[in-house]
């Protein structure tokens, strides 16, 4: 077997930069040292007036210009994407408008939004603003186009990354970010490029989205304390915070990498997925589909559950979620599971960029042999006896992580990654 | 790549023609007008979908109830395409790529809330917004809004639960999506994928927005190529899915296929003066023509009739210099976002299973003798996006 190949003959896809932008933080050393000090990024929204909402806080990335409720979600997603990819590909040592492979975007699904609602209810004024005569008052304004159409957003990115072929934009709801890296891993594998440019990116932090996940019961109210409020395996938890941010990883073949002298971040190894067909909001309670995506990712990269060192957790922070991933763990690894912690006890869940962001966070473990904390864990709850790595960073010896996402809609998603091999 | 052979083992269909095979072969036969609801949204026209009855592929009603339009449009198409397939029993290692669009939007909650907020300065506009939405929008529409839950509708309906992807962005969406799901099965990822996309026409939502794309047409029925007057599509309720399969998986369940799923390619050219689409095409058709026999070459074309792109395929099609059979489904059962693409592939198929090929409807459709082996399915996005595939007719002896 060439060095180059995995267990099961495949091109090993390697990792050779990574990009961060999440409310904690632009870029990956900022973005590092945060998690590792177990700083929240979760503060009372400014973006848009919060009166008759339950939950008033998320993590925003707060760039100028950005935040306001005049900005679109598109926008906003296109900016962090781009900002992610640049320090990304920076790291990697490719250049910004030639890129040798695909782009693979993971990002929430876009409409038109209130901004040009409201601008085309201005333009028929004074006549009522119903619909056909909106549609008649949006007659060619491209700019609406091209800010509300689904393809909008990987156009421009492929456009300025110089990405090859078409660009493939995905969804998977929360497991969104990591299903992006699954594509660029396989195409890779299957040897229809030699590098693929992965994005997870995500910037709904504004009033309807906000809503409707509130309307859902899905969110944490705990809004007096933000910093506070995002509490993964703590017996007090009652939700999610919403959160943005974008992630980039540039993924190449190791060949590819080692040929250019590339500086090897880490291996992605693994990808697993199984969907569940039980609900459209919440697990089978027999943790089935999370318990195959795991075992899968694991078998994918040619390893046992032992092997595993360090789980990086989907750890949302709903009572649901933490007590279905807890007995994923336990039936995967048994009475040895290895420690698991919740990036999103500091920076939220940001939703569609989450799997990516992970998976980034997961080659930052690997390089400085540290686990991130799982901050706000102030009463465990007896039902979640795994080390969640409480509070407090620590050293750990880790060569495979497993980082889980699992989503809304059943589509669970999980990756295998290591460190480079010897 | 590895090179697994391929077969269309079922389709779902349901269009302006009605559902399934028979009323999509029927519609191929006519050279009459497709339905065409010319006063529900004027002064655009719509191809309508036709009547369902959902209880038969989604018995229970509080799964009705919880999707969105577009959503039972899709679940049920993607149900027929299972049960035309015979691949019930197989649907847990089933493979799931979807091209979604967007949710559907509360139009009566939108209108009243534009009104509302018109007069307000943007602060007191943006307060008065959430008190509209925290208590006017049903928390179930959200549900049926995310684009991936189509996906997730199906899984929960159908029992299918291998991997799970949706893709979104337009026509371009449905060609990746059977252009993964292939790569995958070819590789040996997978035995068994269903593919597909649903649109649902009866929306303002989404006629404003390709309206501002400038890619609707407004005037009177014509045929694709003929619509000089006045460019662009008329948008149709459309859902198609496909059950691909290895060759291999098939034949060992019995199963016939309708087509064999040649290569797909796919390309996005930015259509500017610097990168006109005509490379790109020539590129993914070099990648398919190797494959391809002499002789008349049978095309079903993706041509929506949107202005940039129905010149574009015009002149790459004219640059392939061999006679061409060109069939636009567009002209028979309009233009289906997401669901393009599948629906012409399985068009397609439909044809190269049954040996039959639409009679023409315009000038520009050459007449075609005989019955197709080989069909080139054209995609050519009203905005962006391009993609090729090539379908061969399985010889009977290759069959179970």
């Amino acid at each position: 077997m060439s060095m180059f190949r995995d267990h099961a003959g495949r091109p090993l896809v390697a990792i050779t930069g990574i990009g961060l932008v999440t409310p904690l933080g632009l870029g990956v050393e900022d973005n590092w040292a945060a998690l590792r000090a177990g700083r929240s990024g979760i503060r009372h929204i400014t973006r848009f007036p919060t009166d008759h909402l339950r939950t008033t806080i998320a993590g925003t990335v707060d760039l100028p210009g950005l935040d306001s409720p005049a900005v679109t979600s598109a926008v906003r997603v296109e900016r962090y994407a781009t900002m992610a990819a640049e320090e990304a590909l920076a790291q990697a040592g490719l250049p910004r408008g030639d890129f040798p492979g695909p782009l693979m975007l993971g990002m929430p699904p876009v409409e038109t939004e209130w901004p040009y609602r409201a601008a085309l209810a201005a333009k028929v004024a004074p006549a009522a603003p119903l619909y056909p005569a909106l549609a008649d008052a949006a007659a060619n304004w491209e700019e609406m186009y091209e800010a509300s159409a689904f393809a909008g957003v990987g156009e421009h990115l492929a456009a300025r990354f110089g990405t090859r072929g078409a660009p493939v934009a995905i969804t998977t709801a929360c497991a969104t970010g990591a299903s992006a890296i699954q594509l660029g891993v396989e195409a890779i594998r299957r040897g229809e490029a030699e590098a693929a440019l992965a994005i997870g990116a995500d910037g709904t932090v504004q009033a309807e989205a906000l809503i409707r996940f509130s309307l859902l019961s899905a969110l944490s109210t705990r809004n007096e304390d933000p910093a506070r409020a995002s509490r993964p395996f703590d017996k007090t938890r009652d939700g999610f915070v919403m959160s943005e941010g974008a992630a980039c990883l540039v993924l190449e073949s190791l060949e590819h990498a080692r040929a250019r002298g590339a500086r090897v971040l880490g291996i992605l190894r693994g990808c697993g997925e199984k969907s569940d067909s039980f609900h459209r909001t919440r697990s089978n309670p027999d943790g089935g589909a999370v318990i195959k995506a795991m075992r899968n990712a694991i078998a994918d990269a040619g390893l046992e559950p032992s092997d595993i060192s360090y789980v990086n957790a989907h750890g949302t922070g709903t009572p649901e979620n933490d007590k279905m991933e807890t007995l994923g763990m336990r039936t995967v690894f048994g009475n040895d599971a290895p420690p698991i912690s919740s990036n999103k006890s500091m920076i939220g869940h940001t939703l569609s960029a989450a799997g990516a962001i992970e998976a980034a966070f997961s080659l930052l473990v690997l390089r400085d042999q540290v686990l991130p904390p799982t901050i706000n864990h102030a009463e465990p709850d007896p039902a979640i006896t795994l080390d969640v790595v409480p509070n407090v960073a620590r050293e750990a010896k880790v060569s495979h992580i497993l980082s889980n996402s699992f989503g809304f809609g059943g589509q669970n998603v999980c990756l295998v990654l290591s460190a480079e091999p010897a | 790549m590895a090179g697994n052979d391929i077969w269309i083992t079922g389709i779902g269909l349901v269009s302006c023609a009605g559902e399934g095979r028979a009323a999509h072969l029927a519609a191929l036969d006519s050279t009459a007008p497709p339905a065409l609801d010319q006063t529900s949204f004027a002064p655009f026209a719509i191809h309508p979908g036709p009547a369902l009855e959902l209880d038969r592929q989604i018995p229970k009603k509080g799964d009705q109830r919880q999707m969105e339009p577009w959503q039972r449009l899709g679940t049920y198409a993607a149900g027929l395409a299972i049960d035309d397939a015979g691949a019930r029993a197989l649907v847990a290692e089933m493979d799931l790529i979807v091209a979604a669009g967007g949710g559907e939007r509360d139009q009566a909650l939108d209108e009243a809330v534009m009104a509302a907020l018109r007069p307000l300065p943007p602060e007191a506009a943006a307060v008065k917004l959430n008190e509209m939405l925290a208590g006017g929008l049903r928390p179930t529409l959200f549900l049926a809004q995310l684009s991936n839950l189509l996906a997730g509708n199906i899984s929960i309906v159908h029992g299918v639960t291998g991997a799970s992807r949706t893709l979104m962005g337009e026509e371009q969406a449905g060609a990746d999506a059977l252009r993964i799901a292939a790569a995958r099965l070819a590789e040996g990822n997978s035995r068994i994928a269903l593919v597909g996309g649903a649109y649902n026409a009866a929306r303002w939502d989404l006629l404003a927005l390709y309206h501002s794309g400038g890619l609707l047409r407004q005037g009177p029925y014509q045929p694709v190529f003929s619509r000089e007057d006045a460019p662009g599509a008329v948008t149709a309720t459309q859902a198609a899915f496909l059950v691909l399969e290895t060759a291999e998986s098939a034949r060992a369940r019995g199963a016939k296929g309708l087509a064999r799923l040649g290569a797909i390619a796919t390309a996005q050219a930015r259509r500017n003066a610097a990168d006109r689409g005509h490379e790109a095409m020539a590129q993914a058709y070099a990648r398919l023509a190797p494959r391809l026999p002499e002789g008349r070459l049978a095309v079903i074309s993706g041509c929506t009739g949107a202005a940039v792109p129905t010149v574009l395929e015009r002149e790459v099609l004219g640059g392939l210099s061999r006679p061409l059979a060109v069939r636009a489904t567009g002209s028979r059962i309009g233009w289906g976002v997401e669901a393009t693409f599948p629906a012409n592939a399985a068009l397609a198929a439909l044809c190269l299973a049954e040996g039959r090929f639409p009679a023409p409807m315009e000038k520009l459709e050459a007449p075609f003798e005989g019955t197709p082996r080989d069909i080139l399915v054209t995609g050519f996005g009203a905005w962006r996006g391009e993609a090729l595939a090539h379908l061969a007719a399985i010889p009977a002896g290759e069959q179970p």
